[in-house]
């Protein structure tokens, strides 16, 4: 596609722009900005990538990859402020599922250690598991907020932190895992996947298109579990001290 | 106070804050043992804390608690919380049946609750055995109480913990979990510190009573202290005046 033909497609920001002039929503200026940001930070990571595909050099790939992880975990840590060293315990999960799933993906030889391959999927794979926890750790501090007096009860009657948070943490889990299992149920029936589209638009073979967007959703779905319940189990025993008591307690 | 009884737990100088804020102010004294103490005073003055401090809920940031003459710091948490049983104002449950909630401590412990058990600690708390598999939700708040202590029960506590367990109910739950209270405490000689807003029950039921104000203990002694108090604020307080 060349430049004029991609500024062609201005039109679609035209008409937001009008609808929300005619509408009087107020909505001009975000949509302007967020059309300089997409256009500026897509285009420089669209020539970063070329630089970084052209040298084939890991420490560029390594680096790309660290720099995702970064992002990442500066996003997700905000959700779980109440969490002690909740940077510390998404930036370790990132890492181990970014670890585990190239681990295997270059291992089994799926993928080849090319930086075309490993770093658009480690960009799956990172921003995946980034919403993840974001899910996560927003259901988990809700819960452990509303059922206090549950957590309370069983460590009152000489249960372990583990015993008085299981259900938080398990009903935390189950529900930041569920959107990752319901969107793929509804798959090539509800919505063709990005990745899936972008390949066909860009010429591939349908059929191969779809291997490669089969092996990015079972690739999701690792993600998804390994995820949240490492950063479960990593974050719940921070709401306790020493003597097994819930550190946010009340007084009166 | 009681000088002539054996404490089951002994405050020593405690302190406690909760984000900067002085929840209880040097607290000295003892609960005896075998006996029903009761805790009265305005809202805010410590009370729950101080519960909570007797079965290692919370920890104080200076003094000693002592239980059964052995610092509360040299128990294991579980082995402690196991000894001193709390039943809360709320009466928290785990979603299920009574069934389940009885049988929750020795599930915590890996252990099962038989159902012949379960049946006697029901009527144990005036409960009927057609009760088993109701599921909490479906019980009325006297009927939630009587769970809630006949669950901490499992555990044999050798102190049992009450904060405000009638404040919500009506006259004849009321009366019900006041007469369960009082045969616990004869029947197993178990230690009762009762939270109570209800100055007639603390007089009715109580050998002892423990009047708080401001985190402090204001005045001590046998129930019928509350008939005639020394001190001008308890005085006030008695007759309606504060809190």
């Amino acid at each position: 596609m060349s430049y004029l033909t991609l500024s062609i497609t201005l039109i679609f920001v035209v008409i937001p722009l009008l609808l929300s002039k005619t509408l009087n929503l107020g909505l001009e200026r975000d949509t302007i900005i967020a059309t300089l940001r997409s256009i500026v930070q897509l285009l420089a990571v669209g020539y970063v990538l070329k630089f970084v595909f052209d040298s084939e050099s890991l420490i560029y790939i390594f680096l790309m990859v660290a720099l995702m992880v970064v992002a990442a975990t500066h996003n997700a840590q905000k959700k779980g402020a109440a969490i002690r060293g909740i940077i510390w315990k998404v930036a370790v999960t990132l890492i181990f599922v970014e670890v585990l799933t190239q681990g295997i993906l270059l291992g089994f030889n799926i993928t080849p250690a090319t930086a075309q391959y490993i770093i658009p999927i480690s960009g799956m794979v990172v921003g995946n598991s980034m919403v993840l926890s974001i899910l996560f750790l927003n259901r988990f501090t809700a819960e452990v907020e509303s059922h206090q007096d549950e957590t309370e009860l069983i460590l009152s009657l000489g249960g372990t932190p583990k015993q008085a948070i299981h259900t938080q943490l398990i009903s935390s889990i189950k529900a930041s895992m569920i959107p990752t299992i319901e969107s793929q149920k509804t798959v090539g029936l509800v919505q063709l996947p990005g990745m899936m589209s972008g390949q066909i638009i860009a010429g591939a073979d349908p059929i191969q298109a779809v291997q490669f967007q089969l092996l990015i959703m079972f690739l999701l779905l690792t993600t998804a579990a390994v995820t949240s319940v490492m950063l479960g189990f990593l974050s719940y025993p921070t709401l306790f001290n020493q003597r097994m008591q819930l550190m946010k307690t009340d007084s009166n | 106070m009681s000088v002539d009884y054996k404490p089951a737990v002994h405050f020593n100088h405690v302190n406690f804050s909760f984000v900067d804020n002085p929840i209880l102010k040097d607290i000295t004294g003892s609960f005896p043992e075998g006996k029903i103490t009761t805790l009265v005073g305005p809202s805010g003055a410590g009370k729950t804390t101080l519960l909570k401090l007797c079965n290692g809920l919370l920890s104080a940031q200076s003094g000693e608690v002592y239980i059964k003459d052995r610092s509360i710091e040299d128990y294991e948490p579980v082995e402690l919380r196991r000894l001193v049983g709390i039943a809360l104002q709320s009466a928290p449950m785990v979603a299920g049946s009574v069934y389940k909630n009885l049988s929750l401590p020795l599930e915590l412990q890996g252990k099962s609750l038989s159902k012949t058990e379960a049946v006697e600690l029901l009527q144990d708390v005036g409960l009927a055995e057609e009760l088993m598999e109701r599921k909490v939700k479906d019980l009325s708040g006297g009927q939630r109480q009587k769970v809630s202590i006949a669950r901490t029960l499992v555990n044999k506590p050798e102190v049992l913990l009450l904060d405000e367990i009638t404040s919500s109910l009506d006259r004849t739950s009321l009366k019900e979990i006041e007469e369960l209270i009082v045969k616990i405490n004869q029947k197993y000689g178990t230690t009762i510190i009762w939270i109570t807003h209800n100055l007639q029950q603390a007089l009715e039921i109580g050998n002892f009573t423990w009047v708080m104000m401001d985190g402090e203990v204001v005045e001590t002694g046998e129930s019928n202290l509350l008939n005639d108090p020394a001190n001008d604020k308890v005085r006030r307080f008695v007759r309606g005046e504060a809190g």
